[in-house]
Formats: structure tokens, sequence, C-alpha cells
């Protein structure tokens, strides 16, 4: 689904790498998780991947589904089925919604060629997967993300997924500003979409998302690497010790 | 004193308008505007209030050659009932709604006694006190035209004065709204490739007014509107205009709040490109006791576009527990478009809460980027975002279907 190979990028501002040669495959179907200390670069590589200005990559690649999405603008790479749900989702004054959601799915059915939904069959299908979100009718009324709490937030991002139904699913630090109900709530939502071929790269600082979101691969990212890649019980390992161990023997 | 340019330019003007005949009320207001012009001249860039706005274009002899407004009714949809202006012309058909008689000025103008006496350039010339407003004064002397409305109870659909045709019309407009009625006015369409047109609308206590112009979106469009406002005890005024393109447009507001607890709020949400010149000017008057009034502004630049913002909030003394708000603000697309606000305060009272801000900004890039990362094209996302920035002074239009109603003419703008 998702392949990177050596991917080299620094700030496009300044003379500062970030990401030092990453090298990940994520096959369809499958969770895996990024977890890593503060400034490791995790971030940076969803930025990457989802096309954000700002960045230059200087050497290696990614694709997905063996078509190179570093060439791609945003719009596009989700439009091929990529997702990034932001750690910090993005308020829009006066714009509903109901109508952004409108706007991108039908953005993207455009784009693959697919005919547009009427107001009526995407006003069935959001109200479904809303409930299931326990996103309720005024929320979907309200301007983007403004006066939601942390877990609405959050919860929009997943409902955005679930409306959009991307083929890879980037998370990054999901779980951040959740309390424990609200992130089994998210976690719901996102097992909701598992299967299918659905790949979900899930970025997290904390072991904690992985008890609701059991990943079947853990990286541990650092100085703009991943140094290493293990099962469920290496994101316990990090729990336990901590990052220092694991870094000193990687 | 007017210094001999001045003098010149103003004889020339002059010299190509006839004052319409007849005696009556309104012959004697527009001697008393006369006369106030002939002390003032025609505004020069030369004058502070004209500092950011070249106003060449609107005092010249003749206007500059233009097209005519081809644009849709964008009303059309509303169920209202509507007066057609026509080559400066008013004329309307069918039974009034209830609460409200209509004439003009042209037709009613010779009587000796009238209510418009106590309206027509009286709410002007006190507006044109503390700042010299010439394109006002030579409206209230040389206007054609008007439509003449009184409301005297609650008028239960909004009248619509759809402006058509072309030339270069001067229009005064008086509305006076009676104690605890009410009506909401549109306006839309523009009547001539340059025009000046003046409401005044005096609203005694308890009344109410809407009012909610669309100016279009024609790029040659040279205008020069003046909205006055007399607010009572408990009466409130709202007024909300959008406009796209034309060359030179100055939209001046001047609201005054004569009795206590009055609302009075002024909205403006602008979008142009190039050669696009948009200047909202605004005086409000707190002249009574816990009246609250607000300033929303909003303007969308690029390619070399230009808005200007000048708003005054004049709390006088006496003027307590007054609630003044203002806000411009302009989103540039590009880095060739200005915006040029001056923000003025001048308060005499000593228990008021006034605020105002002005902000200039590009598009917010990770909001765009969120929006991309959603799979909409940058167009769309921009178109959005620009819908978004307007939004604050679009939700100023009380009506929720008419809100909605302008939410989605202006998506449709922005699409085209």
């Amino acid at each position: 689904m998702l392949e990177i190979k050596n991917l080299h990028v620094k700030l496009e501002e300044e003379d500062k790498a970030i990401l030092k040669g990453v090298d990940l495959t994520v096959e369809a179907g499958k969770v895996h998780a990024i977890m890593g200390p503060n400034g490791s670069g995790k971030s940076t590589l969803s930025y990457v991947l989802s096309g954000r200005d700002g960045y230059e990559v200087t050497d290696g690649g990614a694709s997905l589904e063996g078509e190179d999405i570093l060439e791609m603008e945003p719009e596009e790479r989700a439009a091929a089925g990529l997702f990034l749900a932001f750690q910090y989702p993005v308020e829009i004054p006066g714009v509903g919604n109901m109508t952004f959601l409108r706007t991108a799915v039908n953005a993207q059915r455009k784009a693959r060629g697919e005919e547009e939904l009427s107001a009526g069959e995407f006003l069935k299908v959001i109200r479904a997967k809303a409930k299931d979100l326990k996103i309720d009718a005024d929320m979907l009324k309200r301007p983007v993300n403004v006066g939601f709490s942390g877990g609405e937030k959050k919860r929009n991002e997943i409902l955005q997924m679930a409306m959009l139904e991307p083929k890879m699913c980037i998370l990054d630090e999901t779980d951040s500003g959740l309390d424990v109900d609200a992130m089994k709530l998210v976690a719901d939502g996102v097992n909701a979409l598992r299967g299918e071929g659905r790949a979900f790269l899930v970025i997290t600082h904390y072991q904690r998302l992985l008890d609701h979101i059991k990943p079947d691969v853990v990286h541990i990212m650092a100085d703009g690497r991943i140094v290493k890649t293990g099962g469920p019980e290496l994101a316990l390992e990090v729990e336990t010790n901590g990052y220092g161990d694991l870094l000193e023997s990687a | 004193m007017v210094a001999q340019p001045k003098l010149d330019a103003l004889n020339a003007r002059l010299d190509a308008l006839t004052q319409s005949a007849g005696g009556g009320w309104l012959g004697a207001a527009r001697e008393d505007a006369l006369g106030r012009l002939k002390a003032v001249g025609l505004p020069h860039r030369r004058d502070e209030y004209w500092r950011y706005t070249d106003p060449s274009a609107l005092v010249s002899v003749a206007p500059a050659a233009g097209g005519e407004d081809e644009e849709a009714d964008p009303f059309d949809e509303i169920d209202c009932f509507e007066i057609t202006i026509e080559d400066g012309e008013p004329s309307w058909r069918g039974d009034l709604p209830e609460g409200i008689d209509i004439g003009s000025v042209a037709q009613e103008g010779s009587a000796d006694i009238h209510w418009a006496r106590d309206i027509y350039g009286v709410l002007e010339a006190a507006g044109s006190r503390p700042v010299t407003r010439s394109l006002a004064m030579l409206n209230t002397a040389f206007a054609t035209d008007g439509l003449l409305l009184h409301v005297h109870g609650t008028v239960d659909m909004p009248i619509h004065i759809r402006y058509v045709g072309g030339g270069d019309p001067i229009l005064h407009h008086c509305v006076k709204i009676d104690s605890q009625a009410s009506v909401t006015l549109l306006e839309s369409g523009y009547p001539g490739a340059r025009f000046n047109t003046v409401m005044e609308v005096d609203i005694a206590d308890g009344g109410a007014c809407d009012h909610i112009r669309i100016q279009g979106r024609g790029a040659d469009r040279h205008a020069n509107t003046h909205l006055f406002a007399r607010l009572g005890s408990e009466s409130a005024f709202k007024s909300f205009t959008l406009s796209q393109n034309g060359t030179l447009t100055r939209n001046e507001a001047v609201l005054d709040l004569t009795g206590d607890d009055a609302s009075a709020h002024v909205a403006g949400a602008a979008i142009g490109a190039n050669a696009f010149h948009h200047d909202d000017t605004v005086f409000v008057t707190h002249g009574a006791l816990n009246c609250e009034s607000r300033q929303v502004f909003k303007k969308v630049l690029r390619d070399g576009a230009t808005g200007v913002f000048q708003g005054k909030i004049l709390v006088k003394e006496g003027a307590q527990k007054t609630d003044g708000y203002q806000i411009s603000q302009s989103l540039l697309l590009d880095d060739d478009s200005v915006f040029l606000a001056k923000p003025e305060l001048e308060i005499y009272a000593d228990d008021v809460a006034c605020s105002h801000g002005s902000t200039t900004g590009a598009i917010d890039e990770t909001a765009l980027f969120y929006l991309r990362s959603r799979g909409v094209p940058r167009k769309d996302a921009e178109d959005l975002l620009v819908l978004s920035f307007l939004a604050e002074a679009v939700e100023e239009i009380a009506d929720e279907e008419l809100r909605q109603h302008v939410t989605d003419l202006l998506e449709g703008w922005l699409r085209d």
C-alpha cells in the first residue's frame, strides 16, 4: 500500500534535515504504529506524505499503490486515497461542517470520475456515520471545528475519514488532548474502518492509544530514522522503559 | 471661502446639472443644499476625508463611459414587493403590502406640506455638519427623483428597490418609520455607469429597519452612496452591503443614535481585483444612553485592488453605557493589493465600552492545506476560505432566509 524508501527531508526555509533516510512499508489491511520521542520527525513524515508546503525532499521517495505521491498536489493525494487526521484540526469559521464535508466528498468523487452525491444521498450517509461517532446534528451544522472541544475535533476527523473512505489513513497524534472516554470513542471509530484492505499509520507518543487500536507492527522513530521495528510488544517496552534504553540499544 | 480651482470645478459640474422645477417643501430643501454646497465646493483628493480615495471620477462633469449592469435580479427567489427604478424613474405595480405607503420625490415634491419635509436633506445636513459631505449635498440639491417610503405598520414582505438602466442618475430616497413599525428594504443592481444615491432613514421609537443591498459585480461601476439613519429610542437599524468588482465605490453610512436603548449595525462584504477601489466610510454618533452600535467590514482584494475603511465612533457627552464595536479586515490574495484603514474613536462619556480592530492578512496556509488534504482543489479551498473570511459580515443579516440567500449568491459569484 504505502512504500517509503530512504526518504530524506529538510525544511525549505532553513538548512535543517528532519528525516534522514526513512524506510517503511505498510501493507494493505495492516495497522502500523510509529512511536518516538518529541522532535524525532513523526509529524514531519505525516506532513510530507500528505503534501504540506514548507518541506523539501532531498532524497528517496514515497509511493501509494505504486504511484509516486510526492509529486502530487495535496488534493491529488487525497483523491488517490491518502488521508491525514490532524493533530490540531483547523477551525474554519463561517463554513458549515456539512458544507465542508460535502464539498470534500464530491471533489474526490469528481477527481476519480465518479458521480457526485446528491444532497439527499449525502445526508443519509453522513447521518448514519455521525451517529456511530456520537456526533449530533448540531455539530454537523456548526462551522468546521469552531467551538468544538478537543474530543469533538478528533471525532470530527474520524467522521471525515469515514465519509472519504481512504485507502491509507495517517493518524497524527490523534490521542493528544483526549480523555479516556473520548479516546475510546475515537478508537472505536477507527476500528470500525479497519479491514477491506485499508491500511493505517498511527503516530503516537504513548502506548495507551495502541491498547484500543491494536497495531500489527510497531516502529520506533528517532532522529529522522526508523530505528527499531517489532510487534505490539515493542510499544509495551516503551511504556515500561521509556525511549532511552531502546535508543541506546538501537 | 472656497479656493478658486475648487470653485471652477464646482461651477463646471453645476453647469451640467439642472435643478428640477418645483416649489413646495422640496424646492426649499434643494435651495438650502445648494447654498451649503457652494460654501464648501466639491471634494478633492487633498481633503482629509478623501485622502485614500480620489473622487475625481465622481465629481467630473461627465461620467466615464461604462456598461450597464446585466446581472440577473439577485433577489429573484425572494418573495418581495418590487419597485423598479429604470433610467432614474421609479415604478411599481400591484397592491402595496400592508403597513407602507409609497410615493416618489418627483410627484410629491411640489406639495406644501409633506412628512418628507422633516427628512429630505435634514438628516443629510445633520450628517454633513461634523464632516463635509459635498456629494450628498449635491444629491440633495439635484436629485431628479427618489422614493418616499412611509412605514406605519409591520410590513411582512421585503420592499425591493431594483435599479436598472444606464446614465448618470442622482437619486434621493426618504424612509419614515413610525413608532413600533418595521420594514426590510432590499436594494439591488445599480442605476448607471456612475450614480449618486442618498437614502435617509428616520426611525421613530421602537421602529426597526433591515437594509440589505447587493451592488452587483459590474466592472465599470462608479458609485457614491450615502445612507443616513436617525434612530429613536429602542429602535433598531441594520444595514448590509455586498459588492464585487466596480472601478470606484464609496459607500458612506452616517448613523445617529438619538434615543436611549437604540441599536445600529452596519456591515459590508466586498470582493475585487485589479482597478477595484472600494471605500466604506462610516460615522456613528452615540447621543443617548445605553445604545449599541456595530461596524463589520470585510474586503477581499487581489491583483492590485485597493480597499479603504474610514470608521468613526463618536460618543457624545452623557451617552453613558454606550457599547460600540468596530472591526475592519482585509484578506489580501497577493502582494499587489492594498488595504487602508482609519479607525477613529472620539469619546466624551466616561462609562462606555468601545472597541475597534483592523487587520490585514493573507490566506491561512494551514487552513488551505487542511481543506486540500481533504481533496478540495486549491481554487475551491480558497473560495471556501474567502467565504469563511466574509462570514462575520454576512452574519449581520438578521433574517435567516435572506442570509442564506446572500451566502449562496456569494458562493455562486466565487465559482463563476
